[in-house]
């Protein structure tokens, strides 16, 4: 178990470095100068000169590229342009939003995952299966922003449950920022479920068909206990790969959803970042995505023994 | 009750219609459209559907049937491309990775898991901030933000034909490393691959949509379902259908394209339980 972590650890290292090596480069491709981007098309010559020296830009891209790891390992990414404010803080502060968002709706996308998915298994080649599996397709298919759009429609605008656009922090009123909260984490529970459900159906068959299921019904289980104490940790090893991975791909692609809500999140400050070519911003949470997500997978890994003690095996 | 299975075989022919619909529409567009989609009518806006205007018009009076279809045909030739680069480019990269092995593998595998570990739309996304939005700049990011997972699922297929026996035998009789990948690796790994370029022009499309849905992708006044629903939301309450028609463009494409790709799937390799 020991060497199963040491050794997942040590494979994460070479993974963050190549990411931020990735970052880098991406940033290093705009085209034109960074210095003359950062003061603007008709700064004179003199100034670019000073900032250039500045900034450490006549230094080989190896020299620079250490320069800005060593400074984003310390938590410095830099000042925003537009704002001047020191882009880790803001990083961290959109971040706490968007984090509440996608654990909720990847928690409740994972419990109904677990039951439907289970259950779809278990009456395979049933009604019940064919509602499931139909469901799951059906919202595979839907864009998350437009389901987003017809749930304002409806619980915002046509029933006036929910407030529609806006936001106020916890800070102020709680019992607010949860209503605000409701509709964005709805829409992408719903998004998340179909994939994860499908996941969940296919490793629950594969488990159902093999022998020690016969055995557990045949030492006379019930069948509530063979689902929940055999075919469950087994087939959920799998689907919990996905989790990690939904989360992931969910902290990428919260923007759509932070926008169609106005939501003050991470997804959202990115795409400001490249709408005002604010650029410390976008390589700042493109490195912190990256992390995020190299993160959640080491996490879901280091749990996945517990779920299959196999895989410490070898 | 029991069903036999119906869902797959109803998946293969809902499928088939709605990607039919769909390459339809395109062509209907290129011969007729009611109106000119980027043509203003500032007498006519925000009217709602009736026999002038079928699906309605928008907040400059263009009329959203036309813009639809217009859309359909921006929307999937940019999917089209991107996801044929990314297949063509990815399929080569995978063959090479996977059948030589060694150190050209591990180099390469290296690189393409840390793109991986970028989620895809937030590679396109940094991509766009370097290239600018357009319609170029958003084909060349989606290709490049979908290409290491079509590396990393061609080269599995790959590793699990190279040591057949009739790669075995390409080998004995001389043939050249390229001849081998090309004449007995390809035609081998073809079904996954085709599978698969289904699966990415699902991802590039909902992936374009999204983008030119934060206003990063297709440049207006051209229309993509993307930039539709995202100037459709400030008339949510008063003109409905404005969001409700390019969601359900971007919805029924992917759920006929979802449908074809698993039906494919179950003609191809019936030996995998769907």
């Amino acid at each position: 178990m020991v060497q199963y972590v040491a050794k997942r650890l040590l494979l994460t290292l070479p993974t963050l470095l190549l990411v931020s090596l990735i970052v880098f480069s991406i940033i290093r491709l705009v085209p034109g100068d960074p210095a003359q981007v950062l003061l603007g098309e008709d700064a004179d010559k003199a100034s670019v000169a000073q900032l250039r020296q500045e900034m450490g830009l006549n230094r080989p891209l190896i020299v620079q590229y250490l320069h800005w790891l060593g400074h984003s390992v310390r938590g410095d990414l830099g000042n925003s342009i537009s704002t001047g404010e020191p882009v880790s803080g803001m990083i961290v502060q959109r971040f706490q939003l968007s984090a509440v968002v996608a654990l909720t709706a990847v928690f409740l996308a994972t419990s109904i995952a677990i039951c439907a998915g289970l259950i779809a298994a278990w009456k395979r080649d049933t009604g019940v299966d064919f509602a499931v599996v139909g469901a799951a397709s059906l919202v595979l298919a839907l864009p998350s922003f437009w389901l987003g759009l017809l749930l304002m429609l409806v619980f915002g605008l046509k029933f006036g449950w929910l407030p529609v656009v806006g936001y106020v922090p916890f800070s102020e009123d709680a019992v607010q920022w949860a209503l605000f909260l409701i509709l964005p984490v709805l829409t992408l529970t719903i998004i998340e479920s179909g994939v994860l459900t499908r996941m969940m159906r296919s490793s629950s068959l594969d488990v159902l068909k093999m022998e020690y299921i016969t055995h557990a019904r045949a030492k006379g289980l019930s069948e509530m206990r063979v689902l929940t104490r055999h075919v469950f940790p087994n087939a959920f090893a799998p689907t919990l790969t996905l989790v990690g991975l939904t989360l992931g791909q969910l902290l990428g692609g919260i923007a759509v959803i932070e926008t169609v809500f106005t939501l003050p999140g991470l997804g959202r400050l990115m795409v400001d970042g490249i709408l005002a070519r604010d650029y410390p911003v976008v390589q700042g949470c493109l490195l912190f995505t990256g992390l995020a997500y190299v993160v959640i997978n080491l996490i879901v890994d280091l749990c996945y023994p517990l779920f299959d003690p196999r895989v410490t095996a070898n | 009750m029991r069903f036999t299975r119906p869902h797959l075989r109803l998946n293969g022919i809902i499928g088939c219609i709605l990607v039919g619909i769909l390459l339809l529409t395109i062509a209907v567009g290129y011969v007729w459209m009611p109106y000119n989609p980027i043509a203003i009518d500032l007498d006519h806006t925000l009217s709602h559907p009736s026999a002038a205007h079928w699906l309605g018009s928008d907040e400059f009076g263009r009329d959203v049937l036309s813009r639809a279809m217009l859309g359909a045909r921006i929307s999937t030739t940019i999917a089209l491309e991107a996801t044929f680069g990314a297949i063509i480019l990815g399929a080569s990269l995978g063959i090479v990775t996977g059948f030589l092995r060694g150190w050209t593998d591990r180099c390469l595998m290296m690189i393409n898991d840390s793109i991986l570990a970028l989620p895809g739309i937030l590679l396109a996304l940094g991509l766009i901030a370097v290239l600018g939005s357009g319609q170029a700049s958003i084909v060349l990011a989606l290709t490049i933000a979908y290409l290491p997972s079509v590396v990393r699922v061609v080269r599995g297929a790959v590793m699990s034909i190279r040591e057949r026996e009739y790669i075995e035998a390409s080998r004995v009789a001389g043939d050249g490393t390229l001849y081998t990948m090309f004449h007995h690796v390809l035609p081998n790994i073809l079904p996954p691959i085709v599978v698969l370029t289904t699966s990415v022009f699902g991802w590039v499309v909902l992936s374009e949509s999204a983008l030119s849905f934060l206003g990063v992708g297709v440049p207006p006044p051209a229309p993509s379902w993307g930039n539709m629903l995202s100037s459709a939301r400030p008339y949510m309450e008063n003109a409905s259908w404005l969001s409700i028609v390019p969601g359900l463009c971007i919805a029924l494409t992917l759920l006929g394209i979802n449908f074809f790709g698993d039906a494919l799937r179950d003609l191809l390799d019936p030996r995998r339980d769907a």
